[in-house]
């Protein structure tokens, strides 16, 4: 099989004029798509300043310290945040990673230049329309918009047009990589990368239907078509657009870290029937977890919780442990295999830290499955999540799954992508080399803050814990409050960073130096083979630091399981 | 026990080598684990009586 990133003569069915051969890696770049991922990726990046602008609002908000917003333009603001980070942001990303999988690895061109500019057009009107009616105050409804909250009708109708955009460019790329086996632009199976958008690309195809069959009703209803639209239904199906729409997400992000890994260090998937098992598994079993949502909810029975929660789900889990696994070994093998095979960490001492790709890439790998990762198994637990359900501890479980994991991961992709598909340099290097470990300190930090704040009971999405001017005295105490406020320092923190990587990234786009007809400025200097490596070729194949790495995690996830079901044990008291 | 075919490839390699069935499959497992069955149990909750 071919690895990630193999370097493919112009030999594909590129009509004359319409492809050129990247400077760099002399991949095959089909322009119509580098055209569309160029618009998909500015405009992910809009959306982004918007929600980070929004992200700010908030932090200043629930740090009561400080308690920025009134309620009315809270929870219009939560709206806004929530909508143009998870779906805006990363849904326009995607379908510019989708489009540079389907493309340029496979050797194609892209299946269709017209439903390209469909999706891109319905998707920026889409978005656009959505905005416009929550800023105006029409649309206080949250991201999940529940009913019987009630928005206006151009809320829903902008959502349809934006998923319905985004399905055509799904199916683009399906199409995509249909024409690349009809016209044999490859050999034998497609690259890792392009598995791994497969994957993302079929579970948003799941995620779109269910966003459609949820939301044309709403529609309907928001206009008195229909009168009634039961609440129990519309969560269970509103959750398969939702959630779901998350797992193509972390499809992206470990399609990227494989990607990144190759780019940035010469790495090679361990084992290619392995890391596509696993993506196998997410196909089919990820989107279960969906049911996480609804743990308390009274319509659904306890088998259906436990069966999507559990048993099934962990299939999925099984496949984000053996990325887990693969994602580093496979950056130890290609370090040893440089020669750097001192001790148990010397491999990863000597990585290119001061390469944002690198850095970004490996910190999204951590923080995700150290953060992200044993939480969300935790607080998908039944009966833990009893005690976590509607308090921070969620919101802090998915700041570093979708933003330390995937937003930082598509952050470090861009350090390539701006050189390698605009064919623009970045200004102030210096600045690109620190603004992952800014971003991903802050969102880790805050992130600690809300989970904490939220096992003290703090509940989400609330605009006044302290319950001002209400009858009685209520509120939390003071360790809460010490949490909050370390949240709101490391949500300033993180906007700082993605503020460097917004203002790095227009620089570059619209100011940077041009460099077509040359290889990208390396992001590192190569370090010189150690006059000491141990030259055994058997010694470059071993992975023990990943080994200890995987222990620790197992290790950390033990005693968090625990620790939960310890809480939980001291819920109720039995003398 | 699995069989090759006479191309050698491995019915798990034949699957992954094969997107179309897996969209079928990816969309009709969650399909009927998550939502169909979780629409039945709505379906089944009786209604409530006035006390």
């Amino acid at each position: 099989m071919a690895s990630a990133v193999d370097s493919l003569p112009i030999v594909g069915n590129h009509p004359q004029a319409e492809v050129r051969s990247c400077d760099t890696t002399s991949l095959p770049v089909c322009l119509t798509a580098q055209q569309f991922i160029r618009w998909h990726a500015v405009v992910a990046v809009v959306f982004l300043l918007i929600g980070g602008i929004g992200a700010l609002l908030l932090a200043l908000t629930r740090w009561p310290a400080v308690h920025l917003l009134d309620a009315e333009w809270y929870y219009r603001i939560l709206t806004l945040h929530g909508l143009n980070m998870l779906i805006f942001w990363i849904l326009s990303f995607e379908i510019a990673v989708l489009y540079f999988a389907g493309t340029v690895l496979l050797n194609t061109r892209l299946a269709s230049k017209w439903a390209a500019y469909v999706c891109f057009g319905m998707m920026l009107v889409g978005s656009v329309m959505v905005d416009i009616t929550i800023m105006g105050g029409k649309a206080d409804v949250l991201m999940t918009s529940y009913v019987p909250l009630m928005a206006t009708p151009w809320f829903y109708l902008g959502i349809i047009i934006l998923a319905v955009g985004a399905l055509i460019g799904v199916f683009n790329f399906l199409a995509t990589i249909y024409i690349a086996k009809r016209d044999h632009t490859y050999e034998g199976s497609v690259p890792l990368v392009v598995f791994g958008a497969t994957a993302a690309a079929i579970i948003a195809v799941g995620t779109l239907l269910h966003g459609a069959v949820v939301m044309i009703p709403t529609w309907l209803w928001s206009m008195g078509v229909i009168s009634e639209i039961d609440p129990s239904w519309y969560r269970i199906t509103w959750w398969g657009l939702g959630h779901m729409s998350q797992q193509v997400n972390v499809c992206a992000m470990v399609s990227i870290w494989y990607l990144l890994g190759t780019l940035t260090v010469g790495a090679k998937p361990l084992n290619q029937a392995v890391c596509r098992g696993a993506f196998v598994l997410y196909i089919l079993f990820i989107n279960l977890a969906s049911a996480h949502h609804l743990l308390v909810d009274p319509g659904v029975g306890a088998g259906w919780k436990i069966w999507n929660t559990s048993y099934a789900m962990y299939l999925a889990v099984l496949a984000s442990m053996i990325h887990g696994f693969t994602v580093p070994a496979s950056i130890e093998v290609a370090m040893r295999g440089k020669g750097f095979t001192r001790g148990m960490f010397g491999w990863l001492a000597a990585a290119p830290w001061s390469n944002p790709g690198f850095s970004g890439f490996f910190l999204s790998l951590i923080i995700f499955g150290f953060g992200g990762g044993i939480t969300g198994v935790v607080l998908g637990t039944q009966q833990i999540n009893i005690m976590a359900h509607n308090t921070l501890r969620i919101p802090g479980h998915f700041h570093v799954t979708v933003v330390g994991g995937t937003t930082l991961a598509f952050m470090a992709l861009t350090y390539y992508v701006v050189p390698l598909i605009f064919q623009r340099d970045f200004y102030a290097k210096t600045l690109c080399r620190l603004q992952p470990y800014v971003f991903g300190g802050g969102i880790t930090l805050m992130a600690v803050g809300m989970s904490f704040a939220g096992s003290y009971g703090v509940p989400r999405r609330h605009w006044d814990i302290e319950f001002t001017g209400g009858q009685f005295a209520v509120g939390f105490d003071a360790g809460a409050h010490a949490m909050l406020g370390i949240m709101g320092v490391g949500a300033v923190i993180a906007v700082i960073g993605l503020l460097m990587y917004v203002l790095l990234v227009v620089a570059a786009v619209f100011f940077g130096p041009r460099i077509a007809g040359q290889a990208m400025p390396p992001w590192h200097e190569e370090p010189a083979r150690p006059a000491d490596a141990v030259t055994d070729q058997s010694e470059e194949h071993k992975t023990p630091g990943t080994l200890v790495l995987a222990i620790v995690f197992l290790a950390a996830f033990a005693v968090y399981y625990f620790a939960n079901w310890m809480w939980l044990a001291d819920v109720w008291e039995v003398r | 026990m699995a069989t090759r075919d006479p191309n050698g490839k491995h019915p798990i390699q034949k699957l992954m080598d094969n997107p179309w069935l897996l969209l079928v499959l990816g969309i009709v497992i969650p399909t009927v684990s998550y939502t169909i069955w979780g629409w039945i149990e709505l379906w089944l909750v009786p209604t409530a009586t006035l006390p």
